[in-house]
C-alpha cells in the first residue's frame, strides 16, 4: 500500500525543527491528556486547567513549579553534559540519592548552636556524595570498559537499598515511631527560603547558576568543545589529542556532582530529614528533561518547568479530581514519545504524493 | 540490436543539486562502456539508479529491451544487475562470507556460499579470507569482496564504481583482463572513473558526464587523454608546478619502529627538512598503524621516534604538533573534521592557538579559518559554514590548510586527494609543494601512484606491514613500485639505488 505521503531525507537538519519539535510534542501531549480525561469521564478542560492553570495562579504555586524544576535542572545539566560527550550516564538517580545521603550525613551532625555556614557544609557533602557515586561508574569504565548505561543504572537500586538501610537502622529517629526516617534536620542544616510565602530555597539558585555555568563550558569552555567533539566523532577527538579518560572523568563527575547536590537540596530543602522515598524519579524524569531541552541548558530550564508542572499537576488531579497520581508518568512518557516522534521531521520533511501519480 | 540497458532523459533531483539532468546512455551485451567524469559530476546518482538505490524523478529505463520500473535493489537484481559500490555497502561486524550470503538471492547454506567464494576468488584472481569480519580489513580488500559478491550473483549488467582506486597497476591489469572475458562472455559492464589512462584501455566507449548533464560520448581509444580530461572538466587540466631544490637535514627520523607489536617487522626511514616522501601501497597493509604511530594517535613501545633529534616518546598529538609534527587523516569526515560542527570549530580541533585559560576565542577560530578559506580557494559560504555542508575536495582543501597554515615542521598527510575532483587535488598538490620549498619535511601516504610520482623527491613502499627502502622517484619505475606493492623489493632494491 501507498501512502499519500513520504518522508524525504532533508539536506540538513532544520534548525526551526530543532526547536519546534519539543512544543509540538508539548502540544501534542496536552492535546492527548485531554482525550485521557475525557475518556477517564471528566472535561477535557479540566486537564488543562490542573496542569497548566492551577498550579501557576499564586505565588505559593510558582514557588513550587520553581521547587520541583529545581532538581530536574541540576540533574538534566549534569546528563546534557554526559549525553553531548556520548557517554550514557542513565543513573542520575543514583547519584542523587548517593548526594542525599551524604548531606543528610553531614546535616545529622548539626545541632542548635551551628552557624548559617553550615548548610554550604551540607552541599559541598552533597556534591561529594553524588561525585563519588558517578566516579564508581567512571572508574569500572575507565578500567574496566564496563558498560557505563547498565553499571550507572544498576548502582541507582545500589543507592536506594543503601538509604534504606540507614534509615532503617543506625540513622532512624528514635522518636519517629518506627517510621524509616532520620531524625528532622536542625534549621542551620536546612536550605535558607529564597522567597518568603513560598517554599522556594537556595537550591534553586544554584540550579539557574549550574545551568549557566554549563551553558558557558558548552559554548565557550575548551573542555566543553572536547566534549562536544568527543560525542559528535571520537575519533576527531582522537586525532586533536583530547584524552577520552579525561573526558569521560569530567562530564561524570560534573554529572554526579550535580545530581548530588539536587539529592542534598531535596534531604535539606522540601522534606527536611532523610527518608527512604527521597526522591519520586527525579534523575530519570531528568533525562527526558534532557532530551526534550535539546541537551541545552537554556532549553533544559523550560523543559524542567514543564515537566514540574506534571508533577503538581498529577498531584492536584489526585487531590482535586481523585485521578490516580500516576498521571503524571503517562504524561512523562507521552511527552518523550511524542519528543522522538516528531524529531523525525528534524532530518526528514513531509511531502504530499500527486494524486494518481504514476510509477514514473 | 537492441541494447542491454538503455536509460533516456532520466533526471534526479535532490535538495540542494540536480544531480542528473535528462542523462540518456545506452549499454550493449558484451561492451564495457566507462562512464567519465569529476567528483559529482552525477555518476555514482546514475548508477545507484540502474541499481535500485535511488528512483528517478523523470525518464525511462529498458532493460533487453522492455520498458522497466527497477524499485529496489531486490527488483535490480532480479532483473540481472548487479553494482559494485565505491562507497562499500558491508555490514562491518560480519565476516566476509555472510556478507555476500547476505546479497544472494537464494537461501544458500554458509558453507555452500564459502565454497562458491573461493571458487570465484580463485578464478578471478582476487583472494580474500572469508572467514574474517570485515571491520578487520583494508580498503581494498574490502573492494575485492564487493566485486566478488557481484560476480557471485552471475549478472548480466556488472556496474563497478571507481573499483581500481585501491588495486596496484598489477592487479589493476588483472581486473581488467577478468572485465575483458567477462564482457567477451556476453556481460555488460558499466565502469565509472576519473582515471583517463584506465578508460582508454579498458572501454568501448565512453559517456562523459559534467555537472549532471552528458557531455559527450566518444570512442575513447580514438581520444587522448588530454582530449578526454578537457571533456570532463570543461577547461584546461590544471598544471602540477615544477620543483627541484635539494632537501635539508634529516627532520623525523624513525628507527626500528615495530608496528605490529613485538613480534612484528622493524620499521626506519629518514624524512629530510624539504622533501617529499612518499609511501606507496594498497591500503590495509599497514599504512593506518604507521600514520597513527607518527601523529601520536597510537603509542608505541620504544624511542624509535625523534623530531630534529628530539625522542617523541610518550607524547599525544597535542604535544607533537606543539613541536611542529602535524597530520592530515585519511578520513576528512569524523577524523580530520566533524561534520556537525562549523569551519571555525574544525579549526579549533587541531587550533592549539586558538583557546587560552580553558576557553575558546570564538574570534581567533574565525579568523584563521577565514584565513585558510581564503589562501586555499576553500568555496563555501564562509567560516560559520558546517564542514558536512561542503564538498569533498573543499573540506579536503580546508583541512589540509588548516595544518599548513600552522606552520608546521613536518606534516604526515593519508591520502591527500582521495575522491577529490581533479581542480582541488591539483591545488592540494601544489600547497604541499610550496610547503616543501619552504623547508618542511613531507610524509605523503597514497594509493595513487600517479600522485606520488607528481609530487615526491623520494618513495618508498608499504606492504604486509613492511617498508621498502627509499628509492628517488626518478630512478624507479612505476612498474617497479607496483612489483614492490607485492613485497618483492629484496632483488630490485640494490640495483635502483638504495636508501639515501
Amino acid at each position: 500500500m501507498k501512502l499519500p505521503f513520504a518522508l524525504v531525507p532533508r539536506a540538513a537538519p532544520s534548525p526551526i525543527a530543532v526547536w519546534l519539535s519539543p512544543l509540538a510534542a508539548l502540544a501534542a501531549t496536552v492535546a492527548c491528556g485531554m482525550l485521557l480525561f475525557g475518556l477517564l469521564g471528566r472535561s477535557p478542560w479540566q486537564a488543562v486547567a490542573v496542569f497548566f492553570v492551577e498550579p501557576l495562579v499564586s505565588l505559593r504555586g510558582w514557588g513550587e513549579v520553581g521547587l520541583k524544576s529545581t532538581p530536574l535542572v541540576l540533574c538534566a545539566v549534569g546528563l546534557a553534559l554526559c549525553f553531548r560527550a556520548n557517554i550514557w550516564n542513565i543513573g542520575a538517580e543514583g547519584q542523587l540519592i548517593a548526594g542525599a545521603i551524604a548531606g543528610g550525613g553531614v546535616a545529622l551532625l548539626a545541632t542548635k548552636d551551628s552557624g548559617g555556614a553550615f548548610v554550604g557544609a551540607v552541599i559541598a557533602a552533597a556534591a561529594a556524595g553524588g561525585m563519588a557515586w558517578a566516579a564508581l561508574t567512571a572508574w569500572l569504565r575507565d578500567r574496566f570498559h564496563a558498560n557505563e548505561i547498565l553499571v550507572s543504572l544498576m548502582l541507582v537500586y545500589v543507592a536506594q537499598l543503601l538509604l534504606s538501610y540507614l534509615v532503617h537502622g543506625p540513622w532512624k529517629d528514635p522518636a519517629g515511631y518506627g517510621f524509616p526516617q532520620s531524625p528532622l534536620f536542625e534549621s542551620a542544616a536546612r536550605m535558607p527560603i529564597l522567597m518568603a510565602g513560598t517554599r522556594l530555597n537556595l537550591g534553586f539558585a544554584l540550579a539557574l547558576f549550574a545551568a549557566a555555568a554549563a551553558w558557558l563550558l558548552l559554548a565557550r569552555g575548551f573542555i566543553g568543545f572536547q566534549l562536544r567533539v568527543a560525542g559528535l566523532a571520537p575519533q576527531a577527538a582522537r586525532y586533536a589529542g583530547f584524552s577520552e579518560r579525561r573526558i569521560l572523568w569530567t562530564a561524570l563527575l560534573a554529572s554526579g556532582a550535580l545530581a548530588g547536590i539536587a539529592g542534598g537540596a531535596e534531604a535539606a530543602g522540601p522534606v527536611g530529614q532523610l527518608t527512604s522515598s527521597i526522591s519520586p524519579g527525579y534523575g530519570f524524569a531528568a533525562i527526558i528533561v534532557a532530551f526534550v531541552g535539546r541537551l541545552h541548558p537554556a532549553g533544559i530550564v523550560g523543559a524542567s518547568f514543564v515537566m514540574a508542572l506534571f508533577y503538581i499537576g498529577g498531584e492536584l488531579a489526585q487531590s482535586r479530581l481523585g485521578l490516580p497520581s500516576s498521571l503524571t508518568g503517562v504524561y512523562q512518557g507521552l511527552l518523550l514519545l511524542f519528543l522522538l516522534a516528531c524529531d523525525t521531521f528534524v532530518h526528514n520533511r513531509l511531502r504530499w504524493r500527486r494524486i494518481g501519480a504514476a510509477a514514473f | 540490436m537492441q541494447p542491454r540497458l538503455s536509460l533516456r532523459s532520466v533526471s534526479k533531483r535532490y535538495p540542494a543539486v540536480l544531480a542528473n539532468d535528462a542523462v540518456s546512455l545506452e549499454v550493449a551485451a558484451g561492451e564495457i562502456h566507462a562512464v567519465l567524469g569529476e567528483n559529482g559530476a552525477g555518476k555514482s546518482t546514475l548508477m545507484k539508479i540502474v541499481a535500485g538505490e535511488v528512483q528517478p524523478d523523470d525518464g525511462e529505463i529498458e532493460f533487453d529491451g522492455r520498458a522497466v520500473t527497477i524499485d529496489g535493489p531486490q527488483a535490480a537484481r532480479a532483473l540481472g544487475i548487479a553494482m559494485v559500490h565505491q562507497h562499500f555497502a558491508l555490514f562491518d561486524t560480519l565476516t566476509v562470507v555472510e556478507n555476500v550470503a547476505l546479497g544472494l538471492p537464494r537461501s544458500a547454506s554458509l558453507a555452500d556460499v564459502q565454497r562458491d567464494l573461493d571458487a570465484a576468488a580463485a578464478r578471478y584472481g582476487l583472494t580474500i579470507d572469508a572467514q574474517r569480519r570485515v571491520h578487520d580489513l583494508s580498503i581494498g580488500e574490502r573492494q575485492r569482496v564487493e566485486i566478488l559478491r557481484a560476480l557471485l550473483a552471475r549478472p548480466r549488467l556488472l556496474i563497478l564504481d571507481e573499483p581500481t582506486s585501491v588495486l596496484t597497476p598489477q592487479a589493476v591489469q588483472s581486473l581488467f583482463a577478468t572485465l575483458r572475458g567477462l564482457a567477451a562472455d556476453g556481460l555488460a559492464v558499466l565502469f565509472i572513473s576519473h582515471k583517463l589512462d584506465e578508460i582508454r584501455q579498458i572501454a568501448d566507449r565512453c559517456t562523459i558526464m559534467r555537472a549532471g548533464r552528458v557531455v559527450a560520448t566518444v570512442d575513447p581509444k580514438r581520444e587522448s587523454e588530454a582530449s578526454l580530461a578537457r571533456l570532463m572538466i570543461g577547461g584546461q587540466p590544471p598544471q602540477i608546478a615544477a620543483h627541484d631544490t635539494p632537501p635539508g637535514p634529516p627532520r623525523l627520523t624513525v628507527d626500528g619502529l615495530r608496528l605490529g607489536g613485538k613480534g612484528g617487522a622493524a620499521v626506519d626511514f629518514t624524512l629530510h627538512a624539504g622533501e617529499i616522501l612518499g609511501v606507496a601501497g594498497i591500503s590495509g597493509n599497514g599504512q593506518r598503524a604507521l600514520v597513527s604511530a607518527l601523529a601520536g594517535e597510537a603509542q608505541v613501545d620504544a624511542d624509535a621516534l625523534s623530531l630534529d633529534g628530539r625522542p617523541l616518546r610518550g607524547l599525544g598529538p597535542r604535544e607533537r604538533r606543539a613541536l611542529g609534527l602535524r597530520y592530515v587523516p585519511e578520513e576528512r569526515l569524523r577524523h580530520g573534521a566533524v561534520p556537525e560542527m562549523t569551519l571555525a570549530e574544525n579549526a579549533l580541533l587541531t587550533g592549539d592557538s586558538l583557546h587560552r585559560r580553558g576557553f575558546v576565542l570564538p574570534g581567533a577560530m574565525r579568523d584563521f579559518a577565514r584565513r585558510v578559506i581564503e589562501r586555499f580557494d576553500v568555496r563555501c559560504p564562509g567560516a560559520e559554514a558546517v564542514a558536512a555542508s561542503l564538498s569533498g575536495g573543499n573540506l579536503q582543501k580546508f583541512i589540509v590548510g588548516r595544518e599548513i597554515e600552522s606552520a608546521p615542521r613536518a606534516l604526515i598527510v593519508d591520502q591527500p586527494t582521495w575522491g577529490v575532483d581533479v581542480g582541488a587535488a591539483a591545488a592540494i598538490r601544489n600547497a604541499l609543494i610550496a610547503l616543501r620549498a619552504r623547508g618542511c619535511a613531507i610524509l605523503v601516504v597514497s594509493e595513487e601512484l600517479d600522485e606520488l610520482f607528481q609530487i615526491c623527491d623520494r618513495i618508498m613502499v608499504m606492504a604486509r606491514g613492511r617498508l621498502s627502502p627509499a628509492v628517488p622517484v626518478r630512478a624507479v619505475s612505476i612498474e617497479t613500485i607496483g612489483r614492490w606493492m607485492a613485497g618483492l623489493w629484496e632483488a630490485d632494491a640494490a640495483a635502483a639505488g638504495g636508501a639515501r
